[in-house]
């Protein structure tokens, strides 16, 4: 587009428009979807020749699969897509892919069931329904081309989009019957294929949105243009909770290409202009002066008392605890006790945040990379004043999530900014600066570990103590007074997907919940990231305490759970565990069962002057069933960087109540050099649905400091590592 | 106005001087395969050739590009089928792909220099961020580009 054109309001009338080189781009249609201020329901005429509403078989054979869940890059969208596939029985190259947008789900009764995405739940979660939809599809074409033969359903097949009638030899393809299939009715129950009897899933096929992502064609949030579009860019108080009081924007609105000076709920400034960085240099000439309360005496050093003390309080939220901890511990001789800290840090996807609105008094519209349609559209019908059913969320793929997409702040914005321009789509884009310091941040929290050994050396007794942050008190604050907070004791529960694997007979989690006005979130791993790297930490510093080899340690602790012990003896016997390494070097172990998975790590690393080298890492996960191994390989390989990146360099700092760190300069990330070789065991035991995107973040950190230490004797207990020498 | 070449094509752009190159090719070209990342030439999302060398141009004034051939991911080859392009669709190196337009030149630069790099010539060179991490595939993607270019030319 041109930014120099005057501004101008969408033409409302047309029913739909593709945007530019954006139409085309799979799966997805960009353009005004919603009839203005009409009745009409959001799209269901583009729902006239599905089979089923997972399912549309073209004439030509090509098959469209709908995927509700976002994909962020973690592959979930070929996963999904290749469990509709097994069922539906059709050719693999013949499918394609697009999203179904939250008013579809809206004025359909959620047929795709929930969009949100995070807590690798995309296919454990929706496994069940996802394959019946295909199977249901399958069994209309069947139905359509026994129909068609007037034969008995139960006599047909299909395999690779062909359906054959098997007495006669007849075939016929999808294509043929599709549209036949469209209008009969769906049976009421599918049996699904035995797991042994699947050719899609379990392979390795390669993602389905490659293509366009090697081109720079793809399209993000980020990237988006519409006609007579306007750009902006916003800066809200850096002191959360902290209001705006006065703003001085002479200088900016005389500024080139600047449209609007806008105040943004009572805590933030917009510039709207014809290009973004023409609204990015004006907003940085805004005077804006803030009012930040008590919160503006907050810094690092006042949090870390304040968890500190927590460590101490005697009044704490358990969740979980077996045997008699505190008298055994009491009781003892001798206890083994140590101190770890775990920083704020924030998600930091390439992609800034973003969201393109366009607001009338009638309806509203939105593109947005987003985690969770659904919420998406609550939020940005709240923010726009209408209802949900005038409103309308079109998905983009995400240029990295990692939790942080799951929180609209960003839409909000972007909504309360377009509702005072009424018709004038505007895309607002956040800078890394603003993302920076407006993150919702993986929760800060300390930890005292304390243990009794007995004779053999082994933990008789142990107590993990955490204190800080709770992401569910923060997301239900307004509900008044503090509550167990069940997700901070992930990887350390009684039961369940997060359960605590080792077989000690008194263990106490507890947690002394202290929070602060900087917002904690759900950030990649969510609460295993600590508590592995704790506890993992903390069995190395007793195996060492009771002079026995780590792994040898563990074993005697995993009698009970056989899966955990399985990806850990793989671990070890991969890295080649107890072969000679030269001085300065080491191996360390790490192991977890989180989101339903078994992980384990072993990374080798050498200390050479005091400067750390991770050399390889050797992972193992056993996800139950495995959908994608390429693609598991690559999600474990990308959550050791992520974690390792957050383990050595990342830490958000505070000074008068604002974080320090505004850019990648002062908030690094780990870039080629330092990156280990990772070489991934997929060992699926069958049976059960783990998740794959984030369990094994939670072992980079404890495996690579457990090897440090190994190599050096050194124990690191506070992250990031950055700040502490290795020698 | 100011007269580019971008993608051997001449555009001229209505633009002040001291923007950088990154929101000339973005906001006025509507060429989006350039991405910000940081804008400060810390993440190497916004990776262009200028003259064949490859160049963040989130701090590159565009008046500073000009007279220049300037090379985007869109115009790095006719039908997406660069060596490094290939090699990224062999590997399925991209995650969520935000990073690869940029790293992908920054490889494809590397490689026209030099030509068979060593894995210390990648840890020099290629120095751009994702937050994915999918640098072990970046790795393998550039040695196996590497291969493909010389059969090419064989
Ligand atoms: S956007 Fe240019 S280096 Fe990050
Ligand atoms: S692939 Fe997502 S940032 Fe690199």
């Amino acid at each position: 587009m041109n930014p120099n054109q005057p501004e101008q309001t969408v033409d409302v009338s047309r029913r739909r428009f593709l945007v530019g080189s954006i139409a085309g781009v799979t799966g997805l249609t960009v353009g005004l979807s919603l009839p203005l201020g009409a009745s009409q329901e959001p799209g269901v005429d583009a729902f006239e020749d599905e089979i089923n509403a997972w399912v549309i078989v073209n004439e030509d054979d090509s098959v469209i699969v709908r995927v509700a869940r976002s994909e962020m890059g973690q592959g979930t969208l070929t996963g999904l897509v290749q469990m509709v596939a097994e069922e539906l029985a059709c050719d693999w190259d013949k499918v394609t892919w697009e999203f179904p947008t939250p008013g579809q789900s809206l004025a359909r009764d959620r047929p795709w069931g929930s969009f949100s995405t995070g807590g690798s739940r995309g296919i454990r979660d929706s496994h069940q329904y996802v394959r019946e939809g295909g199977a249901i599809a399958r069994e209309l074409l069947l139905a359509a081309a026994a129909q068609t033969w007037s034969v008995a359903i139960k006599d047909c097949v299909a395999k690779d989009s062909v359906i054959t009638h098997l007495p006669t030899g007849n075939s016929t393809t999808f294509g043929a019957v599709a549209t036949l299939a469209a209008t009969l009715k769906a049976p009421s129950d599918v049996t699904l294929k035995d797991p042994a009897d699947w050719t899609v899933i379990g392979q390795s096929v390669p993602r389905l949105d490659t293509a366009e992502k090697v081109t720079g064609a793809l399209r993000y949030g980020a990237d988006l243009t519409l006609p007579g579009m306007l750009h902006a860019a916003i800066h809200a108080c850096p002191v959360h909770g902290g209001k705006r009081r006065g703003v001085d924007a002479s200088a900016a609105k005389s500024m080139p290409g600047v449209r609007h000076v806008l105040s943004v709920a009572d805590d933030a400034v917009a510039v709207v202009a014809d290009s973004w960085w023409q609204a990015k240099q004006a907003l940085a000439k805004v005077n804006i002066e803030w009012d930040t309360g008590t919160n503006g005496q907050v810094n690092s050093r006042t949090i870390a008392a304040m968890l500190r003390e927590g460590l101490e309080a005697t009044d704490a939220f358990v969740g979980n605890s077996r045997g008699q901890t505190l008298e055994t511990l009491a009781d003892a001789e001798e206890l083994v006790t140590a101190e770890y800290s775990y920083p704020f840090q924030n998600h930091a996807p390439m992609e800034p945040m973003n969201a393109t609105v366009v607001w009338t008094d009638q309806s509203c519209e939105a593109w947005v990379p987003t985690q969770n349609g659904e919420a998406a559209l609550e939020a940005l019908a709240d923010a726009a004043g209408l209802f949900r059913d005038k409103c309308e969320v079109h998905k983009l793929m995400l240029g990295g999530g990692f939790g942080r997409r799951a929180n609209h702040d960003f839409l909000i914005q972007a909504t309360q900014i377009a509702k005072q321009l009424p018709g004038v789509p505007v895309k607002l884009l956040w800078s890394r600066e603003e993302d920076q310091l407006r993150g919702v941040y993986h929760p800060i929290t300390q930890s005292r570990m304390t243990a009794k050994l007995n004779d053999d050396g082994l933990p008789e007794a142990m107590h993990i103590r955490i204190s800080g942050q709770s992401i569910l008190h923060a997301l239900r604050a307004p509900l008044g007074e503090p509550q167990i907070d069940q997700a901070v004791f992930q990887a350390l529960a009684p039961e369940g997907e997060h359960a605590f694997v080792y077989g000690i007979d008194h263990f106490l989690a507890d947690h002394a919940m202290r929070n602060t006005h900087l917002r904690p979130w759900f950030l990649r791993g969510v609460n295993i990231n600590q508590n592995v790297f704790y506890l993992e930490s903390f069995l190395d510093e007793l195996a060492a305490k009771a002079v026995t080899d780590p792994l040898e340690y563990r074993r005697k602790l995993l009698t009970q759970a056989p899966k955990a012990l399985a990806v850990l003896e793989r671990a070890a016997a991969n890295a080649g565990w107890g072969r000679p390494l030269a001085p300065g070097s080491g191996l360390g172990l790490a192991l977890c069962k989180a989101f339903g998975s078994y992980v384990a790590a072993c990374a080798e690393v050498s200390v050479i002057d005091g400067e750390l080298h991770m050399k390889k890492i050797w992972a193992a996960t056993d996800p139950g069933y495995a959908v994608n191994p390429q693609q598991i390989e690559a999600q474990v390989s990308g959550s050791f960087m992520y974690g390792l990146s957050a383990a050595l360099y990342s830490e958000l700092t505070v000074e008068n109540g604002r974080v320090e760190q505004e850019n990648f300069n002062s908030y690094p990330s780990m870039k080629i050099a330092q990156m280990p070789d990772v070489e991934t065991d997929v060992m699926p035991s069958g049976g059960f649905w783990g998740g794959v995107g984030e369990p094994t973040i939670a072992v980079a950190a404890p495996a690579v400091l457990n090897a440090v230490y190994a190599a050096t004797g050194v124990r690191i207990r506070h992250l990031p590592v950055k700040n502490q020498p290795l020698a | 106005m100011l007269e580019l070449l971008v993608n051997g094509e001449k555009v001229s752009v209505d633009v002040d001087p001291s923007t950088p190159l990154l929101w000339v090719l973005r906001d006025h070209l509507d060429m989006t395969g350039t991405k910000y990342g940081c804008g400060i030439a810390q993440c190497g999302a916004c990776t262009i050739h200028l003259d064949g060398v490859a160049t963040r141009c989130c701090v590159l004034p565009v008046s500073a590009a000009q007279g220049k051939a300037i090379t985007t991911i869109e115009g790095l080859s006719a039908e997406g089928d660069h060596p490094v392009q290939q090699a990224w669709i062999e590997l399925d190196t991209p995650q969520c792909g935000y990073c690869q337009p940029g790293m992908i030149m920054a490889a494809a630069a590397l490689l026209n220099e030099t030509p068979q790099p060593t894995d210390d010539d990648i840890n020099q060179r290629i120095t751009n961020l994702c937050r994915c991490g999918t640098f072990v595939r970046v790795r393998a993607g550039i040695h196996r580009a590497a291969e493909l270019a010389s059969e090419v030319k064989a």
